[in-house]
């Protein structure tokens, strides 16, 4: 990391649509030159905060600082920020090479200086033979990469990008998020990343900032939201965990921290529900008292050494080190 | 299914343009039609003086008339799709753009003759509010009062493709334009114009064959003082010289053809259509 990294900083930013709250009085610090990644549902106000953040939408309060200074209401194009959009919205008419030199004629570079510069992004991205191409003689994933060439373009300091991969079958999805993770290690900038994918997120961010109904609900390292969330909320949503409400209040404890034993042995007991083979593991779903649900991810090789039917009791059981008390 | 619609457009629209054709080489007399192969009707009409200054005529409202539909169209639709934001209402002053079109063609062209008359409503206008000492000749019964009725005539023809071509622009192009730095007018030359072209070229097409092969309007307008193609037709047709109307208008069926053909070379409509 070099000094010149600027920190980007949420101060209190809110966006309302009338009476409806997108986004309530968020603080944040994204570490700098890092990967983070807003995860949350359809309508949880990541997307309004990207843009925000990129200055496509007001904010309603608060301040947005990059570098200590307070670009809330600066252009999009002044911020130092780029942004990445969903469906890549490259201009139909130009060619990919006009494509990521678009900011550059708009800035009034000569055409041979620009072309020049946009042939050197394109070679970043790799794409460097398919400059005279119109964007939709290009694969998605090819489009993927001019979006990011052109967005890279203007040495931004933070790249937003959008539910990038959404767009993508799974296969690409998957060599497309190393390939971003790569590109910002290289460039080491930051990259604000939205996504509803957990996975997508676990894989790529070295800061997770789980946000639900307009707040943030929990911001992290991947390890620690994965190992410790702090909500149900949170549990739920990054996946793999059980919410069990036990007498000494509401716990979270991953799937595969559960074990199964014999029926009357073990914290609780239950009734499974449903056995489904997974390959590596095997998830049972096992009903218990008071009608709660908890499933159990057991190694392959030690389910099939005693294997379970639904309607069988068993008894559930884990390390009292593993449950993480759940503040909501 | 494809033979019944053959059947249909040969039938009304090839024959009756194969018997234009035909009978354009006929020969005529003032009372008589005599079926002949002959080059006669072409040879007068390309020899004709008249002619060249008729079709210049024609030439000349058809781009000045294209020219102002362009503007005007390409403004109202611009509104329409970027400026008005909730659908409700680009749907209902859409809807208030197409009100004229409930009355017929030549109702809103006679209206203008009391407006515009020597004795009209804006020469009145004009005298009182001391613009003008006498009133304007130039208003009514010349190209100008032609020219008026034909963009209030046929505006809404820019209107309607260009709107429509440019409510398919995605609007993340535009903010991916900002996001880059272009300013509005960078926005309109960069990014809407060049996606709007085919709708601008199928409006094109709509006012440049209706100015050409208009009559009535010219007629009107002009109080019978200026001439088009069309009108030379009619006038052949009101003395029964079917022969020669008819290469007239072969050669005005041609010159449009020849004109639309040279406008399709420089934008691919098909995606529209």
């Amino acid at each position: 990391m070099t000094a010149t990294q600027q920190q980007l900083e949420l101060v209190s930013v809110t966006k309302r649509y009338g009476v409806t709250v997108a986004v309530d009085a968020i603080d944040h610090k994204f570490q700098p030159g890092g990967y983070a990644c807003l995860l949350g549902p359809s309508g949880c106000g990541k997307s309004s905060t990207l843009r925000m953040i990129a200055g496509h939408e007001g904010v309603t309060d608060g301040a947005i600082l990059l570098g200590g200074a307070d670009i809330s209401y600066l252009s999009p194009a002044k911020r130092g920020t780029a942004m990445m959009f969903q469906n890549y919205a490259l201009f139909p008419h130009l060619s990919v090479i006009d494509n990521v030199a678009f900011s550059l004629k708009m800035r009034g570079d000569d055409r041979s200086g620009r072309l020049r510069k946009a042939g050197e992004m394109l070679e970043l991205v790799d794409l460097s033979a398919l400059g005279d191409r119109l964007p939709d003689q290009l694969s998605g994933g090819q489009q993927q990469r001019v979006a990011l060439a052109r967005a890279l373009i203007t040495r931004p300091q933070v790249l937003l990008l959008d539910e990038p991969l959404s767009a993508l079958d799974p296969f690409l999805r998957i060599r497309m998020r190393g390939e971003l993770r790569k590109l910002q290690r290289e460039l080491g900038i930051s990259f604000i990343h939205v996504t509803h994918g957990q996975d997508e997120a676990l894989a790529l961010a070295d800061e997770i900032v789980v946000m639900n109904n307009a707040v943030i609900e929990q911001a992290g390292s991947a390890r620690i939201v994965f190992n410790a969330p702090k909500t149900a909320f949170v549990a739920q949503f990054i996946g793999g965990h059980n919410v069990i409400a036990l007498p000494q209040g509401r716990f979270a404890i991953r799937a595969d921290a559960v074990g199964l034993l014999h029926r009357g042995m073990g914290h609780l007991q239950g009734s499974i529900l449903a056995v489904e083979y997974q390959g590596a593991h095997v998830s049972v779903l096992a009903r218990v008292a008071g009608d709660q649900d908890i499933s159990a991810l057991v190694p392959e090789a030690t389910f099939f050494n005693d294997p379970l039917n639904p309607g069988d009791q068993v008894g559930l059981t884990w390390d009292d080190a593993n449950l993480h008390k759940l503040t909501a | 299914m494809a033979l019944p619609t053959m059947a249909v457009l040969i039938f009304f629209l090839v024959l009756p343009i194969v018997m234009i054709v035909v009978v354009s080489f006929w020969q005529a007399t003032e009372f008589s039609i005599i079926p002949a192969f002959d080059f006669e009707n072409y040879e007068f009409l390309f020899g004709s003086n008249v002619t060249y200054r008729v079709f210049f005529n024609t030439f000349k409202y058809a781009l000045i008339t294209w020219a102002l539909t362009l503007g005007i169209g390409f403004t109202v639709a611009y509104f329409l799709a970027f400026h008005v934001r909730s659908l409700t209402w680009q749907i209902v002053l859409f809807l208030l753009c197409t009100i004229p079109f409930w009355t017929s063609n030549i109702i809103r062209m006679i209206s203008w003759i009391p407006f515009l008359g020597r004795n009209g409503i804006a020469n009145s206008a004009l005298i009182s509010w001391g613009v003008i000492d006498e009133p304007l000749d130039w208003l009514l019964f010349s190209d100008f009062a032609v020219i008026l009725a034909f963009v209030h005539l046929y505006t809404l023809f820019m209107v309607v493709p260009i709107f429509n071509t440019m409510m398919r622009i995605d609007k993340s192009l535009i903010e991916a334009a900002r996001d880059a730095g272009a300013s509005g007018a960078q926005i309109l030359w960069n990014v809407i114009i060049p996606l709007t072209k085919p709708g601008i070229m199928i409006g094109t097409i709509f006012v440049v064959t209706l100015v050409m092969g208009d009559f009535i309007t010219v007629r009107f307008m002009s109080g019978s003082q200026s001439a088009n193609v069309g009108r030379l037709i009619s006038n052949d047709i009101a003395l029964l010289a079917y022969p020669s109307a008819s290469a007239t208008a072969v050669v005005l069926l041609l010159t449009v053809l020849i004109v639309i053909g040279i406008m399709l070379r420089f934008v691919d409509i098909r995606k529209e259509l």
